[in-house]
């Protein structure tokens, strides 16, 4: 994570640099643009005669809904035979640097770049992105879920269309539900899933009653104890982008967590993220796993869980304060400004993100796996209302609200991240604090002092607190 | 005078030396078993050694999602050519440092290996843009002149050690027979040093085709190694252990049975010379 950490921030120093030299680089730029031309005139014509697919490049993460699209690639290349489609599938940290890099450097290896809700708005402010605001009217723009399309645009401009979206929930086991004496209600609070969490906890037979992330990374339990924190009242910065984590909402959070996870969580959780959870929770170690909609469709299959027919759903715990402590995400499709290939980019996007890939993946592979959370048209459709999580799916999602997530209120955008260019840094090593914590090296107090000192530092740093 | 050795002695260092072995090697063998898992089986907790149902689904699906020949051919191409082209620009120069040192030759040999202690993320960005100018991100000849470089002290490095164990008296011999520089470079000192070379090479091929950093950064979908296609396996949401335990020992398995083939060379070249 240290490595990882100081990648970041090397590259972080680099791209400002190039932005600074990226002025006095338009006069070569000119001369270059010049020269690309007149080699384009001199290609042109050794090509002509020659009929040439025009060929767009993806790049993408590693996930079911992704190389379940990969699969289907046909269908939109028999639609349109002009275009060739070649696939670059990495691991979301490793694809994160790639793309960045690349854009950065206006390096056009990509066509079209996966991308989440953290880097859209950044990016978009950036002027790295093309505007999707001109996609057909077939396309129906106004059927995306308003909260995963907020998240997605800045100043109006939609900078990335929704592959699929996701929030979190609570998965639990109705049989420990059960034997616990207790009914989970359809909304419950912090204290009533503590409360749950302890009686379903059998340590004699590998039975935890809650299972959280504790793994280090601002993907991983930066994430989790940020959206958590938004239900406590706590937030990452004031108006001011003063940090708040030496206030009682930020100690109440951390406390709780704690406590909890010491009395009714797995061992070793500080290095549990969300795979080891979803293995724990899987082969019926976890009372209750508080994760990423997603896991439904995992958790729900009977040819990888052993529990497969014994999970409920239930929207993430509150504390009464008018926050939930959901997050919203989603992989989007985007296309980074100054590609050769804009106009058939944009053409894979509108049938990757379409309705009608909705029904071409429930036609070959069911309802099920339909890439959930981006229509709303999809969440009306009878069918889908059939599969078990899909209710939850879009209540949690619409509970979510990337633009106003906190209960008082803050500068930045963003559920269970801070869109700023620093959080990715920031939140590493906070992530290693609070995982510190959880592993009983330190206390929440020294964890939450270390948090504040780092993030003060940083901030100021950045210029963000004068 | 020999050093008796008693047999249980001889037990207890071979026992020991298996047992390092082992250990060393119990990763890879981890990997190998859990390729032949279900995805189910490959997290099961407490794990099985071999009593599991073995499949050969993982293999399938990762053949039939990926281009593993195309990824297979990129790493050789990558890594013997950088190779190759590292010896022919090492072998003169290596030359030159053992055999007519100069006043500065160990602060050139010291500044050449101090290439190798910058973190190679630092200098990304100035190489993504020389590589985007000149047309060569995505490209094997990008790749092969970047590893090429990087490698190169090392191949130094090594040849020059293992040029300082021959006797320079056999170099000035073949001088007074009339032997020219080329003639002495090709003809004595090159077969002299024939195990040396061979150990730098196979090393060097190793550590070009593990080279996970570039590979990654400076390709897409053309250029790119087994390095891009393990990479394309892991995942943070998702199972995948046993389709990532796949592709990896795909991707390991041709360096393995080099390195089997070769080890012969390889622990002779580690141990040439009389300080070694």
């Amino acid at each position: 994570m240290v490595w990882r950490f100081e990648n970041d921030r090397l590259l972080c120093r680099q791209t400002a640099n190039l932005e600074e030299g990226r002025s006095k680089r338009l006069d070569r730029e000119e001369s270059m643009k010049f020269k690309s031309m007149l080699l384009g005139a001199v290609s042109l014509g050794v090509m002509t005669g020659l009929v040439h697919a025009e060929t767009i490049t993806i790049a993408t993460v590693n996930n079911g809904d992704m190389i379940r699209m990969q699969k289907l690639t046909d269908d939109f290349t028999a639609k349109n035979p002009d275009i060739d489609v070649e696939w670059v599938t990495l691991e979301e940290n490793v694809l994160r640097q790639r793309v960045t890099t690349d854009i950065a450097t206006k390096g056009g290896q990509y066509d079209v770049m996966t991308i989440g809700t953290y880097e859209v708005p950044i990016w978009g402010k950036q002027g790295w992105l093309v505007s999707l605001n001109d996609l057909p009217e077939s396309y129906d723009i106004d059927d995306l879920l308003p909260a995963i399309r907020g998240g997605l645009t800045v100043d109006g401009e939609l900078y990335a269309a929704p592959f699929y979206g996701e929030s979190s929930m609570v998965m639990y086991r109705t049989d420990l539900m059960e034997k616990a004496g207790l009914e989970m209600p359809e909304a419950p609070t912090w204290d009533f899933i503590a409360e749950a969490a302890r009686a379903m906890t059998d340590k004699e037979n590998e039975v935890y009653g809650i299972c959280m992330r504790g793994k280090a990374g601002w993907g991983e339990n930066v994430a989790f104890i940020t959206a958590m924190s938004n239900s406590f009242g706590a937030r990452w910065f004031d108006m001011d982008w003063k940090p708040q984590f030496d206030q009682p909402a930020w100690k109440d959070t951390l406390t709780f967590y704690l406590d909890l996870m010491e009395d009714a969580g797995p061992p070793g959780a500080s290095s549990n993220g969300f795979n080891e959870n979803l293995a724990l929770f899987q082969t019926g170690k976890c009372g209750m796993w508080i994760d990423a909609t997603v896991a439904a469709s995992f958790v729900t299959n009977p040819d990888d869980s052993e529990v497969a027919d014994k999970v409920g759903f239930a929207l993430a715990p509150d504390k009464g304060l008018g926050k939930r402590s959901n997050w919203l995400w989603a992989w989007s499709l985007a296309i980074p400004a100054g590609t050769d290939n804009e106009a058939a980019a944009k053409k894979f996007i509108e049938w990757a993100t379409s309705k009608e890939y909705l029904e071409l993946v429930a036609s070959k592979e069911g309802w099920a796996n339909v890439p959930p959370g981006t229509r709303t048209s999809l969440y009306e459709n009878p069918e889908y209302k059939k599969v078990p999580f899909a209710e939850m799916t879009l209540q949690s999602i619409n509970s979510a609200d990337p633009q106003n997530p906190t209960v008082d209120p803050v500068p930045y955008v963003g559920v269970q991240f801070v869109a700023i260019p620093e959080f990715q840094g920031l939140a590493t090593v906070i992530g290693q604090q609070f995982s510190a914590a959880l592993a009983g090296t330190i206390t929440a107090e020294q964890a939450l002092q270390s948090a504040q000192q780092i993030a003060t530092r940083e901030m100021t740093k950045a210029g963000y607190i004068k | 005078m020999a050093r008796a050795v008693t047999p249980a002695h001889k037990a207890t260092v071979t026992f020991f030396a298996w047992a390092i072995g082992l250990l060393i090697f119990f990763p890879i063998l981890w990997t190998i078993l859990t390729s032949f898992k279900t995805e189910a089986e490959a997290i099961a907790s407490p794990p099985s050694f071999v009593g599991f149902d073995w499949t050969l689904e993982n293999y399938s699906t990762v053949m039939e999602r990926s281009n593993y020949f195309l990824h297979f051919l990129n790493s050789v191409v990558i890594s013997v050519g950088s190779t190759l082209i590292g010896l022919l620009i090492a072998i003169p120069a290596a030359w030159s440092m053992a055999f007519v040192p100069g006043k500065r030759t160990k602060d050139v040999l010291m500044w050449m290996l101090s290439t190798k202690m910058l973190p190679p993320v630092g200098v990304l960005i100035p190489i993504y843009l020389i590589f985007r100018d000149t047309g060569l991100l995505d490209t094997r000849t990008g790749l092969v002149i970047v590893l090429t470089l990087i490698n190169l002290p090392i191949i130094v490095w090594m040849l020059y050690t293992y040029f300082k164990e021959i006797p320079v008296d056999i170099l000035e011999a073949a001088r007074m027979d009339g032997a020219s520089l080329r003639a002495e470079i090709i003809y004595v000192l090159t077969p002299m040093a024939v195990p040396g070379i061979a150990s730098t090479l196979l090393l060097n091929i190793i550590l070009a085709w593990n080279e996970a950093f570039w590979t990654l950064n400076l390709t897409a979908a053309k250029a790119a190694p087994l390095t891009a296609f393990i990479a394309s396996y892991s995942s943070p949401e998702g199972l995948f252990y046993a389709k990532l335990s796949a592709a990896s020992t795909m991707a390991i398995a041709p360096i393995l049975v080099m390195g089997w083939f070769s080890q012969k060379q390889l622990v002779r070249g580690l141990t040439f010379g009389a300080v070694k």
